[in-house]
């Protein structure tokens, strides 16, 4: 999708660019109206009041004048800003809040200088392009084995920092097929200006043949994720159907925790991630804190995108009662 | 040659800073040319993309610290402040001093760090690049950083001090100059936010040798502290720059329009309140670095809450021209361009503290275009206003007005040019700091350089006139403008002291009505 000069916006193609350029349009135009009105009103000043014979001082101003208009344009000012804060804000819980219609489709991706890869539910990774389907919830999961990355695809109007340490979600629905340039918008050393991947969107139907004819070099992210689990010996603990040392995981991804600190948190990405590498830092209502070392240092990030799909795979799963 | 080393009047060490500044705002200015001579092209080809990330981290590092945030306080407030206080000095005379010696062993430590290889780390300084993966001087040009702020505590200590204590007979708080109003909040915002600065660069230093793991995520630390720490002070720090500039135009205006300033309390309260605000809005910078929603909510509404003070100041400065008596003078193009172009930055400003507008625009060109329209079409026109305003009390000297006037219209329309371009390239998606970019920008990012050289070609001018005048500029007399403030009652250049008979104030400080009429009026014929 190439931008000609003169287009102000690139091409718009998810559901939220939309309501995002209309705003971009309103307080550019309002930028552009004072802007103007405050140029005009000096040159009109400067030469409908020029110093000149007979007229070589100013008139005084009248204070009771100064105070109406002061305050007048304080509250004209309040107003105008108030409402543009307001559309701001909730246009922006419009981007960070994921639509509730339909399973999304999860994508990890892993940010590393200078490349972007990401892994299908399926397993399928790719390199430097991503294929989604148009149409779909399409879920990220940022992560970065290095320094701060920013998650960039102006046609999406989405930018999300990836920052090392943190599991980051975003969300688009692209609305057209097409391929879209995703760039990375924190600067982040020597090739920082070429770290780009396309964004290749293609109806659904070619997505699912896409994919079928994918070379899987991998199990699907939550298979393998449940292997690992396996592996690391987590169901000692976690699994169902033995005697309850630590919280059970099916149907935990998306939902309140309740902490013994009384406070809750969602169990997002960001918590599955805090409570493998950090288990003491929020410890569930009526369990024990000291019972699960850290994984930190045992499981890469990659590692923990899978263990996370795993969780994310165990969502709509029964628990068992204790 | 050791009079001037050991001075400490406060004229002297102001030109001792007149001249450090401008050599550094000169190589600051050849850095950002090869910049844009690079970026002419879409590829990277005139120097190495390692070497365009030393060079865009060199020129931000220098502009910011070792020219825009000294530039107002330390040479014009420095110069003018006991001037328009009525006093014979500042507070401190030897601290001030002092601060100058601070600043250039900072200014030598950052260029030793520049002479060694340079830095590639933006002048953000962001971890865990800076911290634990860039193989640059990192540590030397932190140090420097950090002297150049001890520097800029001094002199905001002495500013606060003198100001409370050193006013002459009569001169109450509302009979103040207003650039005095906006050096006072300039020096509140210097005190209280640069200790924080230089924590942090410590801290950077120290992680750097030992590890610590207080912002690398790879031994427990967090980056997201190290952007609260760096932005609670560098976005009050874009106020350390700005406000001494509105000062600066909240006294041309007046005298040019020959008219009291409209809303004088209004002017000075905001300033207070700007001061105030600022502190609280730093988290405007990390809207998609992952912060909650609820904080982005809350720093975004006190984003805008922090505009209405500046909001006021345009007004204000609006209203002191309507009905006065407009003379057009080299300094008040300046101002003229100073309010434009502020405003300009100002409302760019809005739409990056709109939540969802500044997800697309968040460091792209479009906040490289928006900073540099309130700090070079901003701040140095201000700048270049002051100077050119009291360039006859500080030489003596009247420089040359037609070159004057042609160089500040250059100004404005090189600068138009040079970003204007570069709000429309942010806008279609172009991230900051790249060496190469994809060539559908290559059209705007050439019309940029193009008006960056006429940009340049209007910083030359001044130079050159400027200097010419101290060897042919008519001699100024005392008060060329017929300007109100203190500083005019005394001779050009003032004597050591600065006053033979110690000023007794008695009136508010803008009483142009009933003030001389300038002398200077031959340069309009």
């Amino acid at each position: 999708m190439i931008a000609k000069p003169f287009d102000l916006l690139p091409a718009a193609a998810s559901t939220t660019s939309g309501a995002v350029d209309l705003l971009i349009i309103l307080v550019f135009s309002i930028i552009g109206a004072v802007s103007l009105g405050v140029l005009v009103a000096m040159v009109v000043f400067a030469v409908r009041y020029r110093r000149r014979p007979g007229h070589l001082t100013g008139a005084e101003h009248s204070s009771g004048v100064m105070w109406r208009t002061e305050l007048l344009w304080c509250g004209v000012t309040m107003v105008v800003f108030l409402g543009l804060f307001l559309l701001g804000a909730l246009g922006f819980g419009r981007i960070e809040q994921l639509p509730d219609d339909g399973e999304p489709l999860d994508i990890g991706v892993t940010a590393k200088r200078w490349m972007w890869s990401f892994q299908h539910p399926n397993g399928q990774r790719e390199l430097s392009r991503l294929h989604v389907p148009a149409g779909r919830v399409v879920r990220l999961h940022l992560t970065s084995e290095d320094v701060i990355h920013s998650f960039y695809v102006p046609a999406f109007r989405l930018k999300q920092d990836v920052v090392p340490g943190w599991l980051r979600t975003a969300w688009f629905r692209a609305t057209a097929p097409g391929t879209y340039a995703l760039a990375c918008a924190e600067y982040c050393g020597s090739e920082h200006a070429r770290m780009r991947a396309d964004i290749v969107v293609m109806e659904a139907h070619n997505y699912d043949r896409w994919l079928a004819q994918g070379d899987v070099d991998g199990p699907p992210l939550a298979a393998a994720g449940r292997r690992l689990f396996e592996r690391l010996d987590c169901g000692a603990c976690h699994e169902s159907h033995l005697r309850r040392r630590a919280p059970p995981l099916e149907g935990l991804y998306g939902r309140p925790v309740a902490l013994r600190d009384g406070s809750s948190v969602i169990a997002d990405d960001e918590y599955l991630r805090r409570s493998i590498l950090r288990p003491d830092a929020d410890v569930v209502a009526d369990y024990q804190g000291d019972v699960m070392p850290s994984y930190a240092g045992l499981v890469s990030d990659e590692e923990l995108l899978l263990l996370v799909a795993y969780i994310r795979s165990l969502a709509h799963a029964e628990g068992v009662s204790p | 040659m050791r009079s001037w080393l050991t001075t400490t009047d406060h004229k002297r060490i102001a030109l001792l800073y007149l001249g450090t500044m401008t050599l550094f705002f000169v190589l600051g200015g050849l850095i950002a040319t090869v910049i844009r001579l690079e970026l002419a092209t879409a590829a990277s080809d005139l120097v190495t993309a390692e070497t365009y990330n030393r060079l865009f981290t060199l020129h931000g590092v220098i502009m910011v610290w070792f020219f825009l945030i000294p530039s107002i306080p330390a040479f014009l407030g420095n110069y003018l402040l006991p001037l328009m206080l009525g006093a014979p000095d500042l507070a401190f005379p030897r601290l001030n001093l002092a601060s100058w010696y601070v600043f250039v062993a900072g200014g030598v430590l950052t260029l030793s760090a520049m002479i060694a290889g340079g830095i590639d780390t933006g002048w953000t300084f962001y971890t865990p690049y800076s911290t634990t993966f860039s193989d640059s001087h990192v540590v030397l040009a932190v140090l420097g950083v950090f002297l150049a702020g001890v520097s800029s505590v001094f002199t905001g200590l002495n500013f606060i001090v003198s100001t409370h204590r050193l006013r002459a007979p009569g001169q109450t708080w509302m009979r103040l100059p207003l650039f005095v109003w906006s050096l006072y909040a300039t020096s509140l915002i210097l005190v209280l936010a640069t200790p924080v600065l230089a924590m942090l660069l410590l801290l950077i230093a120290v992680e750097r040798g030992l590890q610590i793991g207080i912002f690398d995520p790879g031994v427990g630390g967090s980056p997201l502290l190290f952007q609260h720490f760096f932005w609670f002070y560098s976005h009050p720090a874009v106020y350390i720059m700005i406000l001494p500039g509105m000062g600066v135009v909240s006294e041309l205006i007046p005298c040019f329009s020959r008219s009291r300033p409209f809303g004088y309390g209004f002017i000075a309260a905001s300033s207070l309140a700007i001061a105030v605000f600022g502190f609280l809005v730093w988290g405007h910078h990390m809207f998609v670095a992952g912060q909650s929603y609820f904080a982005s909510v809350v720093f975004s509404f006190l984003s805008f809450a922090v505009a209405v003070p500046s909001g006021v100041k345009v007004f204000s400065w609006l209203g002191t021209m309507r009905r006065g008596a407009i003379w057009l003078t080299t300094p008040m193009i300046y101002a003229l361009g100073f309010v434009g172009l502020f405003t300009i930055g100002g409302g760019t400003g809005l739409a990056l503290a709109m939540l969802a507008v500044d997800v697309h625009l968040h460091d792209t060109y479009f906040v490289v275009a928006h900073f540099h329209t309130i700090m070079v079409g901003g701040m140095l026109m201000a700048y270049l206003g002051g100077l050119h305003f009291w360039w006859p009390k500080i030489s003596g000297r009247m420089y040359s007005e037609r070159w004057g006037r042609i160089a500040a219209y250059l100004l404005f329309v090189g600068f138009l040019l040079t970003f204007l371009p570069q709000f429309v390239l942010g806008t279609q998606g172009l991230p900051r700091r790249t060496a190469s970019y994809p060539e559908e920008y290559q059209f705007l990012q050439s019309l940029s350089s193009a008006g960056a050289t006429i940009l340049a070609l209007g910083y030359v001018l001044p130079g050159v006139y400027l200097l010419l005048s101290l060897v042919r500029g008519r001699p100024a007399g005392d008060n060329p403008w017929g300007a109100t403030g203190l500083e005019w009652h005394t001779t050009s250049p003032p004597p050591p002291h600065n006053f033979a008979v110690p000023p007794l104030v008695l009136v508010d400080p803008y009483d142009y009505p009933r003030a001389p009429q300038p002398t200077a009026e031959a340069l309009d014929a």
